[in-house]
């Protein structure tokens, strides 16, 4: 696991080349180029709006309003999240190419993948932020907002290497991939406050450490305070073992990666 | 010598044969035995490379060459670090930088600038270097008004280039470059073969895998010929090459058998089962046989059997043939064509002026050229007995390649004795004396 944090980080310039490659060319060539990193997380709030506010009505608590903040707060690093899983899972098969005929370490690739999208994610705050100041719910407690995001980031990283080395041996996982993050994303906290839940399933909701993540943006965002340390925590060591697994199942495949690709 | 820079003992490479059929069947197995290969049974696996040693001294040139699929490319993923060998031992001293695939990790939408800027990168130089070599590197591409346009509007030949300006300048220890000369126009590829040699002049150490035998003879300094995943030969260049030339000219030879065979259909009163009217030369055999042209030697000075031959050299046909009756009415034919067909010289026992008195049972005929001047290429032979009216008993047409090697690149068809004289205000430096090609000895392993 140190050693690679040691690789990540002696090529931490070419991912940082490849982040912004990634980040130029997905728009190049669209007429709003890079306003879509804005306009994404807009319509998909507008979107979510119209469903579950209009169509669909949650049963909502006092601090659930306004619910459209509320939700905003987890959408996007569930976003963050999502979007990171779902493409490193064929980012390596997509990246054959590199792998056998070029020299350098595959896990820059899932690695890639994730910043890009915490990119995204960190774009797309402001929106979240101005939407937070025009309700007049800016708070001193986003200077803790640092802290899920790295655990965020440790957790994301750790499943993208562990399902990116996966997915070249077994194909299927890019088919269960987008059903698992479906279940997963309707089990996170996300839409409904934590607090609603009763009994077992409340009990079974600590073990998600997204769930966790989630909260701590939520309180940091919207409740204007910040005390979800031990579910924090937890979602730390959840991600570290992510990582720590990640890690060993990548170095076991590496040499057949350039093979099987 | 000094210190190799390239080392591989025993080393192996296996494939798996069926790359998505008999995949893990557990997460766990998958997990626990990391090394797959060894689980398998032998006939799952295909053997890449086979038990290969050897050393690259630092500042030399080895290529390697060899048919399709005798390992060559496998053996260079290997020294690059991209597969690990099955077995054995690979160690390489310094950067190494592999032009395997030419602007592999070129991203279409994005321009020649930032590509550049991230293949560097991704080959190991640092931001500051690649920003330092820019300039050389679109200069050497010859790609300064498009540098700034995405990749996707390139032609393939400006995306080699580009690939292969950044490739060279990143200046390695080690070079390994996998038949990749193949790009862009006459001029470029000169280029590149320059570069490379004053990579070879600057002492680093180069591993050139490629099917050009004339370039494998000018760059190397050494050649390794594999065949099967293993090493038949390795050493001098021109020796291994001509050893390579010899057994790919006997491989031809087999296939040109079987070839032969096919054709051998019943030809009832010699009509031609090759059909001369087009024009075209197409290879076959025809004839009723009454007289049979049973074998095709072609000899050296020495009166050893070769296929490979050095311009000016003797050369002497033979011809064995054998009668299943007594025949009065017989001419022997021979003529020389290039390997596209082209009619170089022929002749007749007829048009030379022998006159036929018998043949019966086996016999020998010999045409010996003392001389025989011409460049370098593929030849075929054209061989014949048929009547004086030209009714044809016995005639085989390319059925006999030989081939043509030379130092010289000299063009034509032909090259007769020359030699050149200077005077007045010229001055010009002779090249260094070189004696022709010996060929015909047999390659040490």
């Amino acid at each position: 696991m140190i050693g690679e944090i040691k690789t990540l980080f002696r090529y931490r310039a070419l991912i940082q080349s490849l982040v912004s490659r990634e980040l130029k060319a997905r728009y190049r060539g669209s007429v709003l180029g890079f306003l879509w990193s804005f306009i994404n997380p807009l319509l998909l709030l507008l979107t979510y709006t119209l469903v579950f506010t209009i169509i669909l009505r949650v049963p909502q608590t006092e601090r659930m309003s306004p619910y459209y903040l509320f939700f905003f707060c987890g959408l996007l690093p569930w976003t963050w999240f999502s979007a990171s899983l779902a493409e490193s899972a064929g980012v390596l098969i997509a990246g054959g190419n590199l792998i056998k005929k070029v020299l350098f370490p595959a896990e820059v690739l899932p690695t890639v993948t994730v910043f890009a999208n915490l990119i995204h994610f960190v774009l797309a705050t402001p929106i979240l932020l101005a939407f937070l100041a025009y309700e007049g719910r800016i708070s001193w407690s986003l200077v803790f907002l640092p802290i899920p995001v790295f655990v965020q980031l440790v957790l994301t990283l750790g499943c993208a290497l562990f399902l990116s080395a996966l997915t070249v041996h077994f194909r299927d996982m890019g088919n269960i991939l987008g059903h698992i993050l479906q279940l997963w994303f309707f089990a996170t906290p996300i839409l409904y406050d934590v607090e609603i839940l009763k009994g077992t399933i409340r009990q079974l909701m600590r073990f998600n450490p997204v769930g966790h993540i989630i909260i701590s943006y939520q309180q940091i965002f919207l409740f204007g305070y910040f005390d979800h340390w031990r579910g924090l925590a937890a979602a730390l060591v959840a991600g570290v073992v992510a990582f720590a697994i990640g890690a060993f199942v990548f170095d076991r495949l590496r040499d057949t990666l350039s093979e099987e690709v | 010598m000094t210190s190799p820079a390239i080392v591989a003992r025993d080393v192996a490479k296996l494939y798996r044969r069926f790359a998505h059929r008999h995949q893990f069947r557990t997460l766990k197995s998958a997990l626990l035995s990391g090394s797959l290969i060894s689980d398998l049974r032998p006939g799952e696996t295909f053997t890449a490379l086979d038990e290969v040693s050897f050393d690259v001294p630092a500042g030399s040139t080895l290529g390697v060459i060899g048919e399709n699929g005798s390992g060559k490319s496998t053996l260079l993923k290997l020294v690059a670090g991209i597969t690990k060998p099955s077995r054995g031992n690979l160690t390489v001293e310094g950067r190494v930088s592999a032009l395997i695939e030419l602007g592999a990790g070129f991203h279409p939408e994005i321009s020649g600038r930032e590509n550049v800027m991230i293949n560097g990168i991704m080959l190991g130089l640092t931001r500051r270097e690649v920003e330092t070599r820019f300039d050389e590197i679109v200069t050497f591409a010859e790609l300064e008004e498009f540098i700034d346009a995405p990749v996707k509007t390139y032609s393939s030949g400006m995306y080699m280039r580009l690939g292969f300006a950044v490739a060279i300048h990143v200046e390695p220890d080690v070079l390994l470059i996998d038949e990749v000369l193949a790009v862009g126009d006459e001029a470029f590829t000169r280029k590149c073969l320059d570069k490379i040699s004053e990579f070879h002049r600057r002492g680093k150490t180069i591993l050139f895998v490629t099917h050009s035998l004339g370039l494998v003879e000018s760059l190397c300094d050494d050649v390794l010929w594999l065949r099967h995943g293993k090493i038949a030969a390795r050493g001098d260049p021109k020796r291994v090459v001509d050893a390579y030339l010899t057994y790919v000219a006997g491989g031809e030879d087999a296939r040109l058998r079987a070839e032969q065979e096919a054709a051998e259909m019943p030809l009832p009163d010699g009509t031609r089962a090759v059909d001369l009217s087009t024009g075209e030369y197409q290879r076959g055999r025809w004839g009723n046989r009454d007289i049979e042209i049973t074998a095709v030697r072609v000899l050296d000075g020495r009166g050893q059997e070769r296929r490979v031959f050095a311009p000016g050299e003797a050369v002497t046909f033979v011809l064995s043939v054998k009668a299943t009756r007594p025949i009065d009415d017989f001419v022997f034919a021979l003529g020389l064509f290039r390997a596209d067909g082209v009619y170089i010289f022929g002749t007749n026992t007829d048009l030379e002026g022998f006159e036929p008195r018998r043949l019966a049972g086996a016999g020998e005929v010999r045409l010996l050229f003392e001389d025989l001047r011409l460049i370098e290429g593929t030849y075929l032979l054209d061989v014949a007995v048929h009547r004086s009216d030209g009714t044809p008993y016995d005639h085989h047409r390319g059925l006999h390649p030989f081939q043509v090697k030379s130092r010289v690149r000299d063009q034509g068809l032909y090259r007769p004795a020359h030699q050149w004289t200077f005077e007045g205000g010229i001055e010009v430096d002779a090249p260094a004396p070189r004696s022709e090609l010996q060929l015909g000895e047999e390659p040490t392993d």
